[in-house]
This record gives C-alpha cells, structure tokens and sequence, in this order.
C-alpha cells in the first residue's frame, strides 16, 4: 500500500482531535493541557512536512521548524508559569483555576 | 422737566441700589431722599404746565417693539389724569422715602430698601404715564414686584416671604385676567396706543368675539378681564387676601405701596381707560358691584381685627372699593378724587401706625396699648386728622370725596348706583366704628401695655414727624382746595380730554340734586360709628367683649375675615397640593421613572446578570468558545451560499 498525502493529513488530523479533547476533557491537570497544545502543534507540523514534500516546496519544512521552535520556548514558558502558580495557590488542578469568572 | 420726574427715583435707586456699599448708608438715604424730593417738586411744576395746556401732551422716549402689527413705543402721556398721579406717587412717596430715615434707623440694610423704593416710584411713574397698554401693563409688573421685594424685605421672617409670595401669586391672578385683556383688546382694535384704541371705541359697540366657545360683546369682555388686573392689584373681593397679609412688610411699605399708590393702580387704570369703559356699561355694572361690596366686606372685616395695621388695611381695601364703586357710577373724577386724598390720609394713617409701632417697641396689637397720647403728642394729634378724614367728618379731604361718591351712586339712579349707596352708606358708619376703635384703643383709656413699655414709650424723631404733618396738611386741606377741580363746577375744564363721561351717563353732573337726607346720612353714620366706638372703647370697656361673647359665632367670622383664607386653602391650595402629590407619585414617579431612567436601569441589570453567567473562568471553556466560533466561520466560508 502506497502512503500518500491523504494518509499523513489523516494522522495529523486525528493528533489535532485528539489535542483538542485533551484540552476540553481533561479536568485535572494543567500540565495534560500542555501537553495536549503540543500535540495540536505537532499535528499542524506534520501538515506543513507533508505537504512540502508533497508540493516540492521546502518553505514547509523551514516553517516545521519555526513551529518546533515556538513550541519548545512555549512549553517552556507554560512550565515555567506552572511552577510559580503551583508556588503560589498549592495546586494546578483546572477545576480550581477560574480567576477569569467575574 | 417730564422725564426728569419719572427718571430721577431710578437713578436714585440705580446709585443706591449698585453702590449702596461704597456711599454706605447715609449716602444713600441721601441720595434717594434727594431725588425724590427734587422729583416732587418737579412733579408739582410739571401739573401746572399741564393744566395751563390744552392738549395732552406725549413725549416719545424710544421705539420698543417693532413686529408686524405691534408697534410700541416707550413714551411719557401728560394729561391731567396722569398729572394728578404724578403728584401723588411723588409727593407721598418722598415722604415716605423721609420717613424711613427716621423708621428704618439701624436696619443692617438701609440701602437695598431705600433703592426698592425709589425703585418701586420709578415704576410707577411709568405705569401713570403709559401711552400704551405694553408700558401700562410694564409699570403694572413692576409695581407688583417691587410690593413683592418689599414685602419680603425682612426675608429672614418666614411670614414676610408666606405674604410677599401670597401677595405675588394673588396678583398673577389678576394680571393673568390684565393680559388676556391687553390681548383682546389687541384682536378688537389692531393697536395697543391709548389714542387709537380709544378713537376707534365708539365704533367697536356691538361688536361680538368668541371667548371660550360663547360669543360675547368684545368690548364688555375686553374690559371684565381689563378689571380682573385691577381687581388684583387694588386687592377687591375675591382677590383681596393678599393685602392683610402684606402688612408684614415695614410700615413705610405699607403706607407707600398698599395705602397711596400701588393699590390705586386700579382705579387709576379703570379712569384712563374710561373711554373703553363707558361704552361697555354691563362691565361697569360689574365694577360698581365689585367696588360696593368690597367697600362693606372689608369694613365689617376691620371691626373686629385687634393688629393696628390689619385695621388699616382692611380699611385700604374698603375704600378702595367706594374708589371703584364710583367708577361704577362714571363718576370717575370722583373716584380719582377719592384716590388724591386717600393717598395723603391712608399715608398718613399708617405713617401714624408706624409712628405708634415704633414708640411701643415693635408691638401691633392694639389691646397691648392705650393711653399713648400723652407720650406721642404730635403723632396723636396728626393720626386724629387723618382718622377723622377717613370717617368722611365735614372740611376734612375725606368728606369731600366720599360724600361726592354716595352722592353720585345715588344720582346716578341705577340699580347698581342704589346698591353701592346703600353699602358704602352702611360701610361709612363702620368705618367711622373701626378708625375711631383704633384712635380709642391706641390713645386713650388705661395703658394696657406693661410699666416697663409704657416707661419706653416715646415720640418719633423729626425726621419721621416731619412728613406725618406734611401729609395732615394735605389731609386737611385738599379736599377743600381740589372739590371744585375734581369733582365740581370746574370739573369738565380740569379733566379736558382725559377722562370721557358719555352725557347720559354723567352722574356727578345730576349730584348735585340728590335729596338733602341722601346728601347727609353718610355724616349722620359717620358720627353714630364714632359714638358707638366712645362707648365701646372709653365709656364701658366691658361691653364689646360681653358682646363678642354673646355674638360670638359674627365676631369669629369677622375675625376670621369671613373664612376667605380658609376657603382658599381648601378650595386651590389642598386642591393643587393633591394634584401636585398624585401628579409625583404615580405620572412622575411610577410612570416616567418606572418606564425612563430606573427601567433603563433595571433592564441593563438584569441583561449584565445574565451575561456575567456565561464567564465561568474555566480555561477550557473559553477555548470551546473560539473553537466553536472558528468551526463555525470555517463552515461559513467553507460551504458558500
């Protein structure tokens, strides 16, 4: 069976649900949010690989790299912010994290 | 020589008014005083050189409105009548504006009150000299809210601001009857100048105009609402309850404003619009029966008050009626006669009241008094004058003009004439009653006051006894010297074009033939009231309380003045105060509130609420929120229309 195009977009597809449910579903931890917004990221990554090989366009995969970039400096920031609530409220459960209500 | 007259109290008042701090308060009795006095005189030149001319003279001063078909103009109307209110205003109020030297002594602010004053003559000046009736209806206004600053001059008593806004809204009756007047006789004649007007009056006879969906006679409406105005400002019955109540203003006040001047803006009014007037004789009826019932109502009203200045000006109204009474007959010479002289003795008198308020300390009520004569000589001797010039007692002013009044009701034949003789005859015996109780009560008998006032008790200074002989003077002698002028032989070539008697209905020309028992019951009363007021007062103090209580349910409704106030109240103020209250409550707070700014409110509340419930502050939700919102613009773009 030949892999084409339709096969990578499927995958980054059903990474890119799956990060969005993490996000949704998920009640406990902020960390799985994270990790979830990694996994989005990854998903759009692949896109831009897959169709840069596809189309013989490298600016693709020059953009994958921005992307990896971004997100390794964004999950650093996230954890770093993770660190100092966690110092100052005692718990990084999603549930209790509702300053923005009005 | 005209203007100067008119002009000169205003700039009195002007200097007194807007320097009165820096020439402080002796400069501006001075200078107030000063123009008065120079004003008097001139006035009394200025009535000699009207009366050698023969024309009446105007003096156009400037244009004022000039729109479409009103044409207005400020100027100055010298005629005999207007000569003769001249002298009056001027002279009466210069001793009035002396007077208050003497009165007013250690007030904090003599100035403000000597520039009201002079003020108040200023506008009145205007409204006798008006050529028109805008100007007329400007000196009306004027007069009226001077009375109102003058009145409450004491602003910090709440009774002298009850009274001055009692008296300003008593007025907005009348003058609300004066303008629908002023407008219709607009609509009838096209013009507003007394000289049109009164040219084309014989030629509006007949003529009809809608009022309120009835058609009437234009002429009789436009002069009932004409007398509405003076029936307010000359305080006639129904419209008199405010003239009592003015007496909370200083007596100098009283004695200018609601005694000499002010209150006979009126008569004055109905006399110079006599050429209107005698061609509409249903609302002269209405005047004469006005006048003739205000004469008695307000004398029985003044038997029975104890405060010396109600008397008095209970007394004003009653004679302000015989005023209008006389007018009712044509006899409108006669009533400006009546006019001359109350100025001088109705001055006086109160001058007198003054006099007696200021040696017993401030008291007003008479049975605080008694026996004063002794220390108030000169007082005493001029308020007799004026007294018995008030009671209409021979070669007094009075006598002359009030019997010429009778005597003209009387010849005039009417019913209404025989309605107002009757009344005014009955109401001169009270009369002579109340003014003698006051003589009886304030100077004679047992001193009533305490050891302490009596001892207090004093003679005015000069400069408040000078202008009291004064006007006895002229209290004395005027009536002697003007009955040929006014009323008399020489009547027709005194008055010339100024006042217009229609030949058939000139009732002074036939007084002369009236029965000798018309011509002297009114003395005949006069003396009986002074009789019955020495028995009352000096011979049996007893009897008038043994009286009172066995005729208590009359005393009370004359002490009460017949109830007028109290049906007032009940009938327009508790009225309004209900419709006010009902208007707030439910139109402007239930309805306008409810529905306007607190709705608007309520509403933007209740909307917030609801919409702060959607922030829940979960993270996730929020991003739902943008993934939904993208997923759903995607779909937009995606699938086109």
């Amino acid at each position: 069976m030949l892999i084409g195009l339709a096969h990578y977009l499927t995958v980054a597809a059903i990474l890119f649900t799956l990060g969005i449910f993490g996000i949704f579903l998920n009640r406990k931890n902020v960390i799985i949010m994270l990790m979830s917004i990694e996994l989005m990221l990854l998903a759009v990554t692949i896109n831009f690989v897959a169709f840069s090989v596809f189309l013989n366009n490298l600016i693709g995969q020059a953009f994958a790299m921005f992307v990896l970039t971004v997100a390794a400096a964004e999950a650093a920031i996230g954890l770093a912010i993770l660190v100092v609530y966690f110092r100052n409220r005692g718990t990084i459960r999603v549930e209790d994290i509702n300053m923005m209500k009005g | 020589m005209a203007v100067a007259v008119v002009f000169l109290p205003l700039l009195g008042a002007v200097i007194a008014g807007f320097f009165g701090r820096a020439i402080g308060d002796r400069g501006a009795q001075l200078v107030t005083c000063g123009a008065l006095l120079l004003s008097a005189v001139l006035g009394c030149f200025l009535f000699r050189d009207i009366l050698a001319s023969d024309e009446v003279r105007v003096i156009p001063l400037a244009n004022w409105i000039i729109a479409g078909g009103v044409d207005v103009a400020w100027s100055l109307r010298l005629d005999t009548l207007s000569g003769v209110m001249i002298v009056v205003v001027t002279v009466v109020s210069s001793m009035v504006h002396v007077y208050s030297i003497g009165y007013m002594h250690g007030d904090p602010s003599i100035p403000r009150f000597m520039s009201f004053l002079s003020l108040f003559t200023f506008f009145m000046l205007a409204l006798v000299t008006s050529d028109n009736f805008v100007q007329l209806f400007f000196g009306w206004e004027g007069v009226g809210l001077m009375s109102y600053l003058l009145v409450g001059f004491w602003y910090d008593r709440p009774s002298a601001n009850a009274a001055a806004i009692k008296a300003f809204l008593v007025n907005r009756v009348g003058d609300f009857g004066f303008s629908l007047g002023i407008y219709s006789i607009f609509v009838i004649f096209g013009s507003l100048d007394f000289s049109t007007v009164f040219g084309a009056a014989p030629k509006a006879v007949g003529t009809t105009m809608e009022f309120l969906g009835w058609h009437v006679d234009s002429l009789t409406l436009a002069c009932i609402l004409l007398f509405i105005g003076a029936m307010g400002k000359s305080a006639q019955i129904p419209l008199h309850t405010w003239l009592p109540d003015a007496m909370e203003g200083p007596t100098p006040v009283s004695a200018l404003i609601h005694a000499a001047t002010m209150v006979t803006a009126g008569v004055f009014m109905v006399a110079r619009l006599s050429p209107l007037f005698e061609y509409a004789p249903t609302a002269l009826g209405v005047v004469g029966i006005i006048g003739g019932t205000t004469a008695i109502f307000a004398a029985s009203i003044g038997m029975a008050q104890p405060d010396i200045k109600k008397v008095v000006a209970y007394s004003t109204c009653s004679q302000l009626g015989y005023m209008f009474a006389a007018a009712g007959v044509s006899a409108y010479g006669a009533a400006i006669f009546h006019l001359f002289t109350h100025a001088f003795f109705k001055g006086l008198l109160f001058l007198c009241c003054g006099s007696v308020i200021h040696a017993m300390g401030g008291e007003q009520d008479m049975r605080r008094m008694g026996g004063l004569w002794r220390k108030t000589p000169i007082t005493y001797v001029t308020m007799w004058i004026g007294a018995l010039s008030l009671s209409a007692i021979p070669f007094f002013s009075g006598y002359y003009s009030k019997d010429t009044i009778l005597e003209a009701a009387w010849a005039s034949g009417s019913a209404v004439g025989r309605y107002a003789w009757v009344l005014g005859t009955v109401a001169a015996l009270m009369t002579a009653f109340y003014i003698s109780r006051v003589m009886f009560m304030t100077f004679h008998g047992e001193p009533r006051a305490g050891e302490e006032a009596m001892h207090h008790a004093h003679e005015s200074p000069w400069v408040m006894l000078i202008p009291l002989i004064v006007l006895a003077i002229g209290a004395t002698l005027f009536g002697f010297l003007g009955y040929d002028f006014f009323v008399g032989n020489e009547r027709v070539a005194f008055w010339k074009s100024s006042i217009l008697v229609l030949p058939q209905y000139d009732s002074l020309a036939v007084a002369e033939g009236v029965p000798a028992l018309v011509r002297f019951m009114p003395l005949i009363f006069a003396l009986i009231g002074i009789a019955i007021a020495y028995v009352f007062y000096i011979a049996d103090p007893q009897l008038p309380i043994r009286l009172a209580a066995q005729f208590r349910a009359l005393y009370l409704f004359l002490l009460n003045k017949w109830y007028f106030d109290e049906l007032y109240d009940w009938l327009f103020v508790r009225t309004a105060f209900v419709l006010g209250n009902g208007l707030w409550r439910s139109g402007d707070g239930a309805v306008i509130d409810g529905f306007g700014p607190n709705g608007v409110a309520a509403v933007t509340r209740d909307l917030a609420r609801q919409a702060s419930r959607l922030q829940t502050g979960y993270l996730y939700h929020y991003a739902f929120a943008m993934m939904i919102g993208l997923v759903a613009l995607v779909t937009w773009y995606l699938f086109p229309r």
